[in-house]
């Protein structure tokens, strides 16, 4: 059996200090306190003093706390026995299914070899036109969603989920409300995703060391199934509540904080993680979206300024839309040569128009005078904005791009958009060939945009 | 000699602390063995009984009382032919070999030889029984790819070494002798195919140092015309997330006039180094016609691996840099980026607990940034060639504010900085670097005073944009309106680049004389319109035409049509009077 402390030296937060030997580095510990048992993980050794983080918290231990070392580090069942449950940040069930033992697999594993990854190649459909025609998502991608609190980024989230064509719907739930984890529950599960669906679930009621596993374990699972070949999309929400887990161990631990408190390798952590995104030369991919909710809306905080230089792009969810400019998926032009002939340029000029009305909107608060050219801006911003940038919109891509074509032949002539000749003669809509018979000249301000 | 064994009494990360009894190094490697395992560190710091050690790995699973095996050698990497058209981890472990071994992922504690110790070289003499020769002088070459690879005097020999034997051309493995050399004082040496040299410390072995004055050229416009690089320069990238660093650094590892480049991605998206590693081998060299891996080496300690083995990637990249500049050839060192190096050393000293300086950051950071670009430069070897070592390293930002240390200390050392900014990006004018804040102090492939001009011109250009602001277009004089119009005009047509396209994604030298020389004479032109409609819609056309022109391939019959054509649009519009 194995050997038993009984001797705590230390209580903070929610770490405790022992003093034993033959313990090692990351080990998992169980600390038996009188309000239950809890598990705990070695996060330094010292001089035959072992720190151990406790996974319930610090709230409640003695100094008699009983504490045994198991011998093996954190781990997390895999059988396809997962799907369609859900677990806390410590793998334990949360729903009232059996616990599973079976098939331990360690978490935070290695990284993987470059040499075996491939250059993603497939795009993830998700019927949003602001994502499949101007920032599409791609398989493998690593992508998080940058909003602020109050958003609807979770709804997001669950949509994309149950739109995308992927085999496994992994979903790591960081300080959710706990509306917000039911919301996830019921909309998956009534919609009938629930099946091929996984959840890692720490609300923002349980103890914050378990916020820091759920990651780990979420994504541990995800890489499991992506080695059997399956295609799987890693939702996380909230990254930001992991990053703020992350810093409370890091003060407790007296680590010397960089930038607003949060500790020095911030950077590596969260990349650690987002990292796992890969798709597998002879196997399947991993996908991972996240939210990232920037405090007061300020895209220079540490936590959305680190993910931003490890993701590949970032969409910008504000005022309930996701906004064109900012949002960028980096992995586009891998996948957009090669879905229709119209789709870059559909992209290209819509966008450009689009900006083009929002200096028009700019000037027509500023009370300047509206030109032709500007009232048409106007009708275009209103139809974009409404039937292309509302996220309640669900259309296929080719019909978004149909879509577009509708809304630029109904406020523009064609030579006013810039598109080549080529594509003019080929997808413009023949119904509104007669506006261009009585239209004005182009104005000049089309071309500065 | 017994071997040097101390045992493991704190685990701290990745840093861990050992006892020892017999002497130890300061920097050397040493093994941490944890069951089959045995994991590589370095030590790094050293009070009384105790070392303290950077752990090259993940330390998981570290007990105390743990076995450390220190082996009294630095970090070092190993030098000689099949290096190039590799790709290597931060500690020289080839990582496609890494991939047959371990299957998908890195797996802890598996070091493999650098060069492949089966493959035999022919190996051509250079040096006969009795030659005099020191550290860094050839003996002989063996073929690489399209480079000659000479073989030299081990760089850490000190003083005269005649050649008491050498062997005749033929096949070598890069681990046989292929010479015996007898010192003054008498000691006898056997030299091999490869050698191994320390990483953090300079490779010395020349005759003497030059002052960077040859212009490198990047085929990008706003760089050689306007911000230059020299061989043997230094230059910074600094910018926010999704400026386009990467793409910046990934067009000049395509098009650089160099011999080699070596890619150094350090703590970066490993999505990037894939993009490398799979297409490069596909790319066509337009120097030598073979592809472009042939000259590319990759060094690669992406995000997720490792942090210590970070801060090694970059040495181990620069030292191969240095070797190769030993053959009079000129490399050019891409590391991307290094802040993620600097912060690899502020996470070693925060564990260290060393007192913090700015933002966190060591305060030795300076000088080590410092010390790291010094290694860039161009190098007089002993046999009268030159040799260059070009350091262009991107720096990320936190927030992208310039502000911060790291930014700060590299330009303090570096000769060129190219600013990039996210206004520009998102504008979508690419390159986004910023033509009014960046500077160089490098001479250029244009005349330098047209390029005086066209600043001049970029600046007023951008008081009147901002005058604009304030006042609308209708309280703006028709005379600033054109000067805003062509600084547009300049910044549309020759600032700015296509990446995507074919011709304009890279202009060689000689054109960007020719193009700037025509753009130049169209900056400089008075020019005269009816309204301020009349000269936008001008400069419309003409942007268009010039564009075009870009597009055109050099020489052909559609260039020389647009060249007409803008000359004609000028002299329309110009004003004599």
């Amino acid at each position: 059996m194995h050997k038993v402390y009984t001797r705590v030296e230390r209580i903070a937060g929610n770490v405790v200090t022992v003093r034993a030997s033959d313990v090692s580095y990351r080990e998992l510990a169980q600390i038996e306190t009188r309000y239950g048992t809890s598990l705990a993980q070695v996060i330094r050794i010292e001089g035959g003093r072992v720190d151990l983080q406790v996974f319930a918290g610090g709230r409640g231990i003695s100094t008699d706390a009983k504490v045994r070392f198991l011998r093996h580090t954190m781990q997390v069942p895999f059988s396809e026995a997962l799907l369609g449950r859900v677990f806390n940040g410590s793998g334990a069930p949360r729903d009232r299914g059996p616990s599973i033992h079976e098939n331990l697999i360690p978490i935070g594993g290695p990284s993987v070899n470059p040499a075996r990854r491939i250059i993603p190649r497939r795009m993830v459909r998700t019927g949003i036109p602001m994502i499949d025609v101007f920032n599409t998502l791609v398989e493998s991608q690593k992508l998080p969603i940058f909003s602020v609190a109050g958003e609807p980024y979770n709804p997001l989230l669950a949509r994309i989920a149950l739109q995308a064509e992927v085999d496994v719907i992994l979903l790591g739930g960081m300080g959710l409300k706990h509306d917000d984890y039911l919301f996830f529950r019921d909309t998956l599960e009534a919609q009938g995703a629930l099946s091929r669906s996984v959840m890692f679930i720490h609300t923002a009621a349980d103890p914050t060391v378990e916020c820091l596993l759920v990651p780990d374990i979420t994504l541990a699972v995800a890489e499991q199934f992506a080695l059997q070949g399956k295609r799987v999309l890693v939702l996380l929400t909230d990254m930001t509540n992991f990053a703020d887990a992350l810093k409370e161990i890091a003060i407790t631990m007296e680590q010397i904080p960089s930038n607003r408190g949060y500790p020095g390798d911030l950077y590596s952590q969260l990349a650690a993680r987002y990292e796992k995104a890969v798709d597998f030369d002879t196997a399947g991919s991993i996908t991972i979206l996240a939210v990232t909710t920037m405090p007061g809306d300020d895209v220079t905080h540490p936590v959305p300024d680190n993910t931003g230089y490890i993701t590949e792009g970032q969409f910008y969810l504000r005022n309930g839309r996701i906004e064109p400019f900012g949002s960028l998926s980096r992995l586009k032009q891998l996948v957009n040569n090669r879905t229709r002939e119209d789709h870059r340029t559909i992209m290209n000029t819509m966008v450009q128009l689009y900006a083009a009305y929002r200096e028009t909107l700019e000037k027509q608060s500023m009370g300047f005078r509206m030109s032709a050219w500007d009232h048409k801006l106007l009708k275009y911003g209103g139809r974009f904005e409404h039937e292309m940038m509302d996220l309640s919109v669900n259309i296929p891509l080719e019909k978004a791009l149909d879509l577009g074509w509708e809304i630029l032949a109904d406020c523009f002539d064609p030579e006013e958009t810039g598109i080549p000749t080529k594509l003019i003669t080929k997808f413009w809509p023949k119904t509104h060939a007669a506006v261009a018979s009585h239209a004005t000249p182009r104005p000049v301000e089309a071309a500065a945009s | 000699m017994s071997e040097n064994i101390g045992k493991i009494v704190g685990v701290n990360g990745n840093l861990i602390t050992v006892e020892f009894e017999k002497p130890v190094i300061q920097n050397e490697v040493a093994y941490a063995v944890t069951g089959e395992l045995r994991l590589k560190s370095e030590v790094i710091r050293i009070r009384g009984r105790y070392a303290e050690l950077q752990v090259f790995e993940d330390t998981t699973g570290l007990k105390e009382g743990d076995q450390v095996i220190f082996t009294g050698e630095l970090l070092a990497a190993e030098l000689g032919p099949g290096l190039l058209t590799q790709v290597f981890d931060g500690l020289q472990n080839p990582l496609p070999l890494l991939a047959e071994k371990s299957g998908f992922f890195l797996q802890r504690g598996v070091y493999l030889d650098s060069l492949p110790r089966e493959r035999a070289w022919t190996f051509t003499p250079r040096a006969k029984k009795g030659d005099r020769r020191t550290a860094g002088e050839t003996l002989g070459t063996v073929p690489e790819g399209i480079f000659e690879h000479r073989i030299m005097v081990p760089f850490g020999w000190r003083g005269v070494w005649t050649v008491e034997d050498i062997v005749p051309t033929g096949d070598y493995k890069v681990t046989d002798v292929i010479a015996k050399l007898k010192h003054e004082e008498g000691e006898i040496r056997e030299a091999r195919l490869m050698q191994r040299w320390p990483v953090k410390i300079p490779i010395r072995a020349y005759a003497e140092r030059l002052a960077p004055t040859e212009p490198l050229t990047t085929k990008i416009r706003i760089i050689d015309t306007f911000f230059p690089v020299a061989r043997g320069g230094t230059y910074c990238i600094p910018g926010p997330f999704g400026a386009g660093k990467t793409v910046l650094q990934q067009l000049t590892s395509r098009y650089a006039d160099v011999d080699i480049v070596i890619v150094a991605a350090c703590g970066e998206r490993a999505g990037e180094v894939v993009e490398t590693l799979r297409e490069f081998p596909e790319l066509t060299d337009p120097r030598t016609g073979k592809s472009l891996m042939e000259r590319t080496l990759i060094i690669c300690n992406t995000s997720s691996m490792p942090v210590a083995a970070r801060e090694a990637s970059v040495y181990t990249a620069v030292t191969i840099a240095e070797y190769y500049r030993q053959m009079g050839l000129n490399v050019l060192l891409l590391a991307d980026s290094t802040s993620r190096w600097a912060q690899a050393l502020r996470e070693m000293s925060g564990r260290l607990e060393e007192i913090p300086g700015e933002e966190a950051f060591p305060a030795y950071l300076e000088s080590v940034i410092a010390a790291f670009y010094e290694r860039g430069g161009v190098v007089k070897l002993k046999d009268g060639s030159t040799g260059s070592v070009t350091i262009g390293g991107t720096v990320s930002p936190a927030g992208g504010n310039f502000e911060e240390p790291v930014t700060q200390s590299t330009l303090k050392v570096v000769g060129a900085f190219h600013g990039l900014s996210r206004e520009r990006s998102d504008q979508r004018r690419y390159p986004a670097i910023h033509p009014l804040d960046s500077w160089s102090k490098y001479r250029g492939v244009v005349n330098a005073e047209q390029v005086a001009d066209a600043k001049r011109i970029l600046r007023l250009g951008n008081d009147v944009a901002q005058m604009m602001k304030v006042v609308g277009e209708e309280g703006t004089s028709i005379e600033d309106f054109v000067v805003y119009l062509k600084a547009e005009f300049l910044d549309d047509v020759y600032l700015q680049q296509d990446a995507f396209h074919e011709v304009d994604a890279a202009t060689p030298a000689e054109r960007q004389q020719y193009v700037f020389e025509r753009i130049h004479t169209v900056l400089k032109t008075p020019m005269k319109f009816e309204d301020k409609d009349g000269a936008r819609r001008f400069f419309q056309r003409l942007t268009q035409t010039a564009r075009d022109w870009n597009r055109a391939a050099w020489g052909s019959d559609e260039f020389k049509s647009l060249e007409e054509r803008i000359e004609n649009m000028r002299t329309e519009v110009a004003d004599y009077a």
